[in-house]
């Protein structure tokens, strides 16, 4: 189904912020709302999104491919960002992706086998006083995560777990 | 000293509108828009000295005074991409006390004839837009926002837009590319944005924390403003204080407060009592002051007094490092960031952080030379005054100066 269909009143949001000749910033908000059930996006979203604006596909996969929070394939339902840049390494942010992926059994880059969650190293987040951080993507958007612990962060996701769960 | 910027340490609920207006919130963007020309208003910015807070320094008003009156619509845009590893002020800024931002925003659209702002917010900021949005919202209903504003003639409208994940987007002219629906890769300047910017009509743009001030500037005079901070650096600064401190967070202050004031008296010191061994003022992009006399903290923060550091203090985002942090670590994790972060759009910058990661990640890892430090330092020193823009110089400060005032920790490096 087109996103015009299946989100009338975003999409028509989404298009009246911009002038005529500018229909084209159009392109990012709506590749968030097609990105928003999956947690990726498909080619059909592309063209979709390709024709409404008047643009080729490939304009629309060279932004997919450009910035770090859209995604063209697949993971896990969330993703967990955790930020390892610089101020967070100094704050001890390395040892905690370290004792995460011990805990989770994961290495980073992978996803759990139940395709719950993607962990993820990310650059700076803008919480360098709040480390260890991260930020969750998921259907119901990006939230921030700060002065985490591996305990706080493993009962975060068992959270997370259940609720794929519970959708599947 | 009364807070400026980071009022709501003080004014509890002041991201609430009617709070925000009990403090005298848009009292000077009415005054502005019902009892001043535009260019008036642009002349009191212009008095006060503000600098752009983003990290350049450029003199706000003169900025505004660039834009193109022969060629309309005009166009403001706010910079809240901020993604610099060290600063997290914009952030606070937007949770905190919202209104003096969006009233800044507002005040800078009727100086420069804009009918339309949009506020370019980082991806990651989602929750953040989200509330901005209800702001807005919350503006256009109390006629603060929309058409024939105060009786007068003037309209305006403001979005927010987010981008998606890209350091790059903070430079102005790759913000502009994303926010009209390409890649955000930087334009060849000149022209600069106030002739040339959104959908290449002449647009301002000016960091979060630079609109802030406005306001307050138009509320209380030019004289007022410069009161504070340095001949060189008028007014308050957000320091954005992290790493190795006990009280890492934001702290604005006066330009000119010291280094040693924001790290020991606000930042309550360094963890477990070590000795600081190097600051990087303006986050990842710094290069290293190298702290090997008690003197070197002692320094005033103000644009012109840290350049005789050989530094830029830049956005103010001060990392402390301690003198366990060995510096082929560090720089390591700041070329990594680059390289990850170069937009691909010309080849010094985007050839040169690839081959540079390679080099730090052999000399971290144990397995470089000598030869490794050297040809570091040369391609580092071969990508300076070549790159498009400004990140590509970026990535090679630290670099540089990692090697050239801490070659011990390199050679140490190289030799176990």
């Amino acid at each position: 189904m087109s996103l015009a269909k299946k989100y009338p009143k975003e999409v028509k949001q989404i298009l009246s912020k911009y002038p005529p000749e500018g229909k084209r910033s159009a392109v990012m908000p709506l590749l968030f709302l097609a990105q928003r059930e999956e947690g990726y996006i498909n080619k059909s979203a592309m063209q979709d999104i390709a024709e409404m604006l008047d643009i080729t596909e490939t304009e629309v996969a060279a932004v997919v491919g450009f910035y770090t929070l859209y995604h063209d394939k697949k993971e896990g339902k969330y993703r967990i960002q955790v930020c390892t840049d610089l101020p967070c390494a100094l704050r001890g942010a390395e040892k905690f992706m370290d004792d995460l992926c011990a805990n989770l059994g994961i290495k980073v880059g992978d996803t759990t086998p139940d395709g719950a969650v993607t962990l993820e190293a990310v650059t700076c987040l803008a919480a360098c006083d709040k480390a260890p951080m991260f930020q969750t993507q998921g259907p119901d958007g990006i939230k921030y995560h700060e002065n985490m612990t591996v305990d706080k962060t493993m009962e975060l996701i068992r959270t997370l777990k259940n609720a794929v769960g519970e959708t599947k | 000293m009364a807070q400026i910027l980071l009022r709501h340490r003080e004014i509890p609920d002041i991201n609430k509108l009617p709070v925000y207006k009990k403090n005298g919130g848009f009292a000077a963007f009415k005054n502005a828009v019902t009892k001043m020309k535009p260019a008036e208003v642009t002349e009191v910015v212009k008095n006060s000295g503000l600098r752009g807070r983003g990290g350049a320094g450029f003199p706000t008003g003169m900025k505004w005074s660039f834009i193109d009156n022969k060629n309309w619509p005009h166009y403001v845009v706010a910079n809240a991409d901020e993604s610099e590893p060290g600063t997290f002020k914009d952030r606070e800024i937007m949770e905190g006390n919202p209104f003096q931002f969006l009233e800044g925003v507002a005040i800078a659209s009727y100086a420069v004839g804009a009918n339309v702002a949009y506020v370019y917010l980082r991806g990651e900021f989602w929750e953040l837009a989200a509330s901005l949005d209800e702001k807005i919202a919350e503006m256009e209903e109390a006629g603060y926002l929309g058409d024939k504003l105060f009786g007068t003639n003037y309209s305006l409208r403001m979005y927010t837009h987010l981008g998606a994940g890209a350091y790059i987007c903070g430079e102005e002219t790759a913000l502009l590319e994303s926010l009209e629906g390409k890649r955000g890769q930087p334009r060849v300047r000149p022209p600069f944005p106030p002739a040339v910017g959104l959908y290449g009509k002449p647009t301002v743009i000016n960091n979060v924390e630079t609109f802030a001030n406005v306001p307050m500037i138009l509320a209380n005079g030019a004289e007022w403003y410069k009161t504070m901070g340095t001949a060189d650096s008028a007014g308050v600064k957000i320091f954005s204080l992290s790493g190795r401190v006990r009280k890492p967070g934001n702290y604005e202050l006066p330009f000119g407060t010291t280094f040693r004031d924001l790290i020991y008296k606000h930042g309550g010191g360094v963890q477990d009592s070590r000795t600081v061994k190097a600051i990087m003022p303006a986050g990842a992009s710094s290069s290293l002051i190298l702290v090997d006399n008690d003197k070197i903290l002692d320094t005033p923060m103000d644009y012109a007094t840290v350049r005789t550091l050989g530094a830029d203090l830049g956005s103010a985002s001060v990392i402390v490092v301690d003198d366990t942090v060995p510096m082929d670590w560090l720089v390591n994790k700041t070329v990594h960031f680059f390289k990850h972060e170069s937009c691909g759009k010309c080849t010094p910058c985007r050839e040169g952080t690839y081959w540079m990661s390679h080099l730090t990640e052999r000399i971290h890892g144990g397995h470089g030379s000598k030869a490794d430090v050297d040809l570091l330092l040369n391609v580092a020193k071969q990508m300076q005054g070549k790159c498009l823009c400004a990140l590509g110089e970026f990535s090679t400060m630290a670099v540089v100066s990692g090697i050239e005032r801490f070659r011990q920790d390199f050679d140490h490096a190289v030799k176990a």
